[in-house]
Order: C-alpha cells, then sequence, then structure tokens
C-alpha cells in the first residue's frame, strides 16, 4: 500500500467532513479501530458514550434538535446489536440516524468470527436503507448514495456494515459525481387537482379540524399551517410528536389528541366535519376504534409516504407531498367558509373539560404539578425530551411546546431509555438552548449510565426524574383494567437517585413537598456547570387522564378515574 | 383507493371479498445483496406467504425481474405493494390481477409407469393433449416436462393423478405483459 493513498476509513470520514457532520456518538472495538484513528486527525468530533443504545439515542436527538442528521459509529457484533433499539426508534418516528458499524473482514464473513454479527440481517426491519461494503473501491459510492437516501424524502436511520479490511485498504476511487437509484424518488407537491380539490372540501367544511404530526415537525409546515388555520378559522389539534410545529398556546390550537390528549381536543375529532392529517399517519394512539374514527367526516391526508395513504385509515383525498410546501400550495387556494358556531362550541368544551389535577397539598407532591410550574418557568424556552410512559402523557399535556424542534419523545417505538440521552444529543446540537430530559424512574435507569457522557462535556442538560417507584402506565392499566392484580411493575429497590447522580459528578436535587417545587428547579434552572439532576419523589399511585381505552372509540373517552370496572382493552396494547 | 365520502366505514383493513383472488405480481429491481431478503420481509411481517416465486436478469444489466404470486386480504396486499415500492431497490412493482397477462410456467414431473403398454400408451395420450414432453424415460418413471400457464398445469397434474406423481417441481409463474408496458418503458429507459 502507497502511503499517498487513503485507507477507506479516511476517504468515509472525509466524506463526512464534507457533508458538515460536527459530531459523531459512538463507542469503539477491534472491527471499527481503523475508523476510530481515522478521527484521531479529523475536526469531526467524538463523543465516546458508555452504551450504543446511548449513541444511538444521542444521535437521534441531535437530529431532531436540528433536522441534520446524527452519526453513530460502534464495533460490529455487539456493538452493532446495541444500536438496534435506537435504530427502532429512529425508523418509527422518521429520523435521519446514519449508524456504521464495523465488521470482520470480508475473508472471514459468514464464518463466525470474533464479534461478528449478521448486521444488515438483522437490521433489514429496522433501517430506511443499508449496505454491507465488500470492497474498498466501492467505498465513496455507497457512502455517497446512503447519504443521499438519510437526507432526502420520509427520514429515516440508514446502517453502512464496514468490514475492517475495507475501513483499513486503500481506495484511490474518484469521488462519484451522480447518485444512480431509479427506484428511489422524492414526491415534493402534489398535484395541481388534488390541491384544488383539498382546497373546496376545506372551503366547504363548517367543522374544520387540523390534525398535525411529526411530518409537519421535519418540514418545517408549522408557520404554513399556523396561517392556513388563521385564513381558515379552522382549530388545530397535534400528535404527541407533532408538538410544536405549531405553538401550542394559541387561541386557534386545541392541544395533543389521542389516547391521552385534551378532551376537547378529542371532542373536536369526535365532532368534526373535515380532518386533515398533516403528517401524521392515523396512528392506533390517535384513531382508538378505527371502525368509529371520523366515519362521517371528510378525511384528508398529506404525506410524503404513498404507503401511509389508507394504511389504516382511508382518505378522500391525498395530497403527496412535502407537508410544508403543501400547505404553502393549498393558502392562496382555500376560500374561508363560515365556523364561528364550531370554534365557539370547542370553546366551551375547553372551558367545561379542562386538563386538571387534584389540587396539590403540602403531604401529595403531584407530577402534573411539578411538570406544569417547570412549564412555567422555563417560559417555553426549554427544549425537552422524554422517555416513555406516564410522565411522557403528563409532561406532553402540562408542558406545552411553543416552537419547532423543542420537543423530543420516542413516540413510535415508544422506546424507554429514550429521553436522556436524547437530551445530551439535543445539548450538543443546540448549546444555548436550555435542555431539560423528563423521565419517568424505570426508563432512566435503562441509560443513566451516560451520566459520565454529559458530566464528562460539561453539558447543562437538566434531567427531571419523576419518581413514583412504579413502571406508572402499566401499573395503572393494571388497576384499571386487570383489577389492580399488580404484576411486573414495583420497581423496589430504586437507588438514591441524588446520591447516584453525585458519584457521577453532578449536581443533583430532590424535591420531596409542593413547597419546593419552584425553588429546586430555579436552582436548576441556574445551574450551568454541568448536568443537573432533579429527582421528584411523587405520589406513587395517580393515573393519567383523559383517556381513551385502547381499541375503544374516541367517543368512550375517560376524562376522569372511572367509578365503574372497565372491560379489558381489545384493541392495541 | 379513495373511497365515496358517504361510506361509513373508514377501516383501510376491513375483511373484503377477493381473499381467494390470486395476485401475480411483476417487480423490476436493482441487482442488489439482499434485495430478496427485504422483499421477502414486506410479506412476511404480515404474515402473508409467498405463493411462488420467479428471478431472473432483466433486460438491462444491474436490473433483476421478479414474479411474485401471493394471496390475501386485498387491503393487505395493497399496502404490500406500496411497501415493496418504497424499497430502495425496488424499482418498479405492478400487480397483474386486473389485466392478466401472458403467463408460463414449466414443471418437471415423474410418474410411475412398467405395468404394461396400456399404462405407457394413456401417458402418452395425456402427454399429446397437453403439449408435455416425455424427457426420460425409465424402467420403474417416466419424467415429463410441461409448459404453459397456471390453469394448464393444473388441468395437466389432474390428468397425470391416476399415474402416481412421485415427484413434481414448478418453476412458478413468470408473466409479460402484451404490447408495450411500464416495464418495457423502464428498461429502455436504464
Amino acid at each position: 500500500m502507497k502511503a499517498s493513498v487513503d485507507t477507506g476509513a479516511q476517504r468515509l470520514i472525509r466524506f463526512l467532513e464534507h457533508a458538515g457532520v460536527e459530531y459523531i456518538f459512538g463507542l469503539s472495538g477491534g472491527a471499527a479501530m481503523p475508523i476510530f484513528d481515522a478521527l484521531v486527525d479529523s475536526r469531526i468530533k467524538l463523543i465516546l458514550t458508555r452504551h450504543e443504545q446511548g449513541a444511538t439515542h444521542m444521535a437521534d436527538g441531535y437530529a431532531r434538535a436540528t433536522g441534520k442528521p446524527g452519526v453513530v459509529l460502534v464495533t460490529s457484533g455487539p456493538g452493532a446489536t446495541n444500536t438496534v433499539t435506537g435504530l427502532l426508534t429512529a425508523l418509527m418516528d422518521s429520523v435521519p440516524v446514519l449508524v456504521l458499524t464495523g465488521q470482520t473482514p470480508t475473508f472471514n464473513l459468514g464464518k463466525d468470527a470474533f464479534q461478528e454479527a449478521d448486521v444488515t440481517g438483522i437490521t433489514y426491519p429496522v433501517v430506511k436503507h443499508s449496505y454491507l461494503i465488500t470492497s474498498a473501491q466501492e467505498l465513496p459510492r455507497v457512502v455517497k448514495e446512503a447519504w443521499h437516501v438519510l437526507t432526502t424524502g420520509r427520514p429515516g436511520p440508514v446502517l453502512v456494515d464496514l468490514p475492517k479490511d475495507v475501513t483499513q485498504g486503500p481506495c484511490d476511487a474518484p469521488e462519484p459525481e451522480t447518485i444512480d437509484i431509479p427506484g428511489y424518488r422524492i414526491p415534493s407537491l402534489p398535484d395541481t387537482e388534488a390541491l384544488d380539490r383539498a382546497a373546496t372540501a376545506l372551503g366547504q367544511a363548517k367543522r374544520p379540524l387540523l390534525y398535525v404530526g411529526h411530518g409537519a415537525v421535519i418540514s418545517g409546515a408549522g408557520e404554513a399551517i399556523a396561517a392556513l388555520s388563521d385564513k381558515l378559522q379552522a382549530p388545530v389539534v397535534n400528535t404527541l410528536l407533532g408538538k410544536g410545529a405549531v405553538d401550542e398556546t394559541g387561541p386557534l390550537h386545541l392541544g395533543m389528541l389521542g389516547m391521552h390528549g385534551t378532551a376537547y381536543a378529542n371532542k373536536a375529532v369526535v365532532a368534526c366535519d373535515l380532518i386533515m392529517s398533516i403528517g401524521g399517519r392515523w396512528d392506533d394512539r390517535i384513531t382508538g376504534k378505527v371502525d368509529a374514527f371520523c366515519t362521517d367526516a371528510v378525511r384528508l391526508h398529506v404525506d410524503i409516504d404513498a404507503a401511509e395513504f389508507d394504511k389504516t385509515v382511508t382518505s378522500h383525498i391525498q395530497l403527496l407531498g412535502d407537508a410544508r410546501r403543501t400547505v404553502e400550495a393549498l393558502l392562496p387556494r382555500v376560500r374561508p367558509g363560515d365556523t364561528g358556531a364550531w370554534l365557539a362550541q370547542c370553546q366551551a368544551w375547553r372551558e367545561q373539560f379542562p386538563l386538571t389535577f387534584e389540587s396539590p397539598d403540602d403531604d401529595h407532591l403531584r407530577a402534573q404539578h411539578v411538570l406544569s410550574r417547570l412549564n412555567a418557568l422555563t417560559e417555553g424556552k426549554a427544549l425537552m425530551t422524554t422517555d416513555v410512559g406516564q410522565h411522557q402523557m403528563w409532561a406532553a399535556q402540562f408542558c406545552l411546546t411553543r416552537a419547532n424542534r423543542m420537543w423530543l419523545s420516542s413516540g413510535g417505538a415508544g422506546t424507554m431509555g429514550y429521553g436522556f440521552p436524547a437530551a445530551i444529543g439535543a445539548q450538543f446540537a443546540r448549546p444555548d438552548t436550555p435542555v431539560w430530559a423528563i423521565v419517568g424512574d424505570g426508563g432512566y435507569q435503562m441509560t443513566l449510565c451516560e451520566l459520565a457522557t454529559a458530566c464528562v462535556h460539561k453539558l447543562p442538560v437538566k434531567v427531571l426524574i419523576i419518581n413514583n417507584n412504579y413502571l406508572g402506565m402499566v401499573r395503572q392499566w393494571q388497576e384499571l383494567f386487570f383489577e389492580n392484580r399488580l404484576s411486573g411493575v414495583d420497581l423496589e429497590g430504586n437507588p438514591d437517585f441524588v446520591k447516584l447522580a453525585e458519584a457521577y459528578g453532578a449536581k443533583a436535587l430532590r424535591i420531596s413537598h409542593p413547597s419546593e417545587i419552584d425553588d429546586v428547579l430555579s436552582e436548576a434552572i441556574a445551574y450551568a456547570d454541568g448536568p443537573c439532576v432533579v429527582e421528584a419523589s411523587v405520589v406513587k399511585e395517580d393515573n393519567v387522564f383523559p383517556m381513551i381505552p385502547a381499541g375503544a372509540a374516541v367517543s368512550e373517552m375517560l376524562i376522569e378515574r372511572p367509578t365503574e370496572k372497565l372491560e379489558k382493552p381489545s384493541g392495541s396494547t | 383507493m379513495s373511497s365515496d365520502p358517504n361510506s361509513t366505514s373508514n377501516a383501510a383493513a376491513k375483511p373484503a371479498d377477493g381473499l381467494n383472488d390470486v395476485h401475480t405480481l411483476s417487480l423490476v429491481v436493482r441487482d442488489r445483496p439482499g434485495v430478496l431478503v427485504r422483499i421477502a420481509l414486506v410479506f412476511a411481517r404480515r404474515g402473508y406467504n409467498i405463493g411462488s416465486l420467479a428471478v431472473s436478469p432483466g433486460a438491462a444489466g444491474g436490473f433483476a425481474r421478479m414474479t411474485i404470486t401471493s394471496q390475501g386480504n386485498p387491503e393487505t396486499l395493497e399496502q404490500i405493494i406500496k411497501q415493496l415500492a418504497k424499497l430502495v431497490d425496488v424499482v418498479h412493482v405492478a400487480d397483474h390481477l386486473e389485466h392478466p397477462p401472458l403467463e408460463a410456467e414449466i414443471a418437471l414431473v415423474k410418474v410411475g409407469v412398467g405395468e404394461g403398454s396400456d399404462r405407457n400408451q394413456a401417458l402418452h395420450e395425456v402427454a399429446l393433449e397437453f403439449n408435455a414432453v416425455v424427457v426420460d424415460r425409465g424402467k420403474a418413471t417416466s419424467v415429463l416436462r410441461l409448459i404453459g400457464s397456471r390453469d394448464e398445469l393444473q388441468a395437466a397434474l389432474s390428468a397425470l393423478a391416476p399415474f402416481q406423481v412421485q415427484e413434481l417441481v414448478r418453476s412458478g409463474s413468470v408473466v409479460m405483459d402484451k404490447g408495450r408496458s411500464v416495464l418495457t418503458d423502464l428498461l429502455q429507459k436504464s
């Protein structure tokens, strides 16, 4: 090998530098050593994590917070398999994450070599696309194509598996000038006929409702949607992942819809005569019983992925394209109808069925109280990430999101352990934005080893642990649907989270009484010398309401704790 | 598949007619490692069986042509087709249900012989009727080669049933639209 010829690894890193990659989140290992070696000479900053799942969620958080791809580098075998949960999380929520995996040399493939795993095989169902590179000369073409797939169309994770002889071997193949993927098409804008039909339907509706999903966040459609809502005088609801596309504190915004959405959002869903999904995919958490969902309403669907049309709910008008460009194209076409009575009705519901929680007293610290104070004290300027479970739903209800890319949560996959590493990735991406990870005591323990990563880099990321010593959402279901026969939900043996954080070198605070909430949160907000962990020891057995039991119709929403026994849910989990 | 705004059901996966229709899909795919696995997974995760699968190089270099038959709930199959089309390595998918294409399949059938000339004569007649060729004539067995549409093969196999079929192998259908088709255009472009 001539000294002047770059290795495959050097070509890879140079490509990523040119593509604007600032950070790579990863954990080293034998098969990936040539790539880690190439990073020594690179301006890309390597963030060494404590577990590959954490690396993947950090890259995911970085990507959601910026819209730019997050990059992960891990070794073969177990290093690669530890990224699978992060890949699923990114796939389900359409996040551009590039996972680079080391692999045993090509001559060892299929021979059960040390730390060999069939990584492309294991990950087929959880990637947008993937590649196994079998020669160094192929690397520039494959990496360019992978980056193109990663950064265009409906985002999703892309995996590139890199055998050690490919990254170590010489590569003098020229940089390819073009990309040739004849099977890959990127929709941009629906045809005029569909736009005109949609505009007519929107103008004719008496009770229109705009249902905003993650696609609106990804495409930056919020401003256009707010303008459309204003022009039509149509109320807006958003999904868990759609939070922030349109300011949730706006007068036409009814908050989150779905299983734990606001009562007034769900009442609007039941009563509307037109519903338009903008980058939402009619997930089972939104629709409840599909056969009963918006049956009498005209249903419009804006999506960049044609495979989402008619997947769960059929639609009358399908608009294939980028959400922002589609809504912008609709704006000049629509003529507002008369929605005065509809808005008055929505306002009446808002007043009649507000989001509430039991009034706090000195003996009971309630998660909802802590979160509504966090919402007030951060003044809508904090980026929030969550884990999965009760705290996630309470945070979604009580922490209103006012701007795009300020709310990161694992929706589709429902990945516990996501929130904290995602917050680390987001804090790297946006050092000047306050970042709060809102987590439960269950999920936090799945990835809390990344406290070391946060401490090493003195990231001012905050962690708010809503600690009820339970896997609370499952406990809630067992209480409501399984005669309170608790099984596998009691987290006895939880550590002292304050001491544990201090052991890592992080600042740690505890809220035990409602009277301490504001002081402790303010102290955490003011602390900027590194991570700060706040443990809120909350009432153990609070439940999240409103609630639509899985498989029930939206109209069967429970606004508060039911007084009679409920049937076991027949629908989705 | 837009439905009537006045319809009362909106569930895409409602039970429907057409459960027994055999759908024949033509795919043009990039000739890349893993493409077959990705396609198979689209069927498998929805609990769908692939009835037959034939893969061969396409007319243009770097591409392969696949013919897949499957049956089941038509709404799910529609979703399967969309998910196939979405795969980066899949260039085109067509379902031939509405416009029956030209269709061919090959089968080799091994039948027992040897009990006198009557039986051999009868086998010969069946072969004649179905345009089959006896490609091996042994002491105890004969092998027939059948070529035809799926229905024609089915008819021939029924006629051969009395001859004690000992072994059967079928290639799976391959299909082609008559005249100019999207697939022709695609391959000429690439």
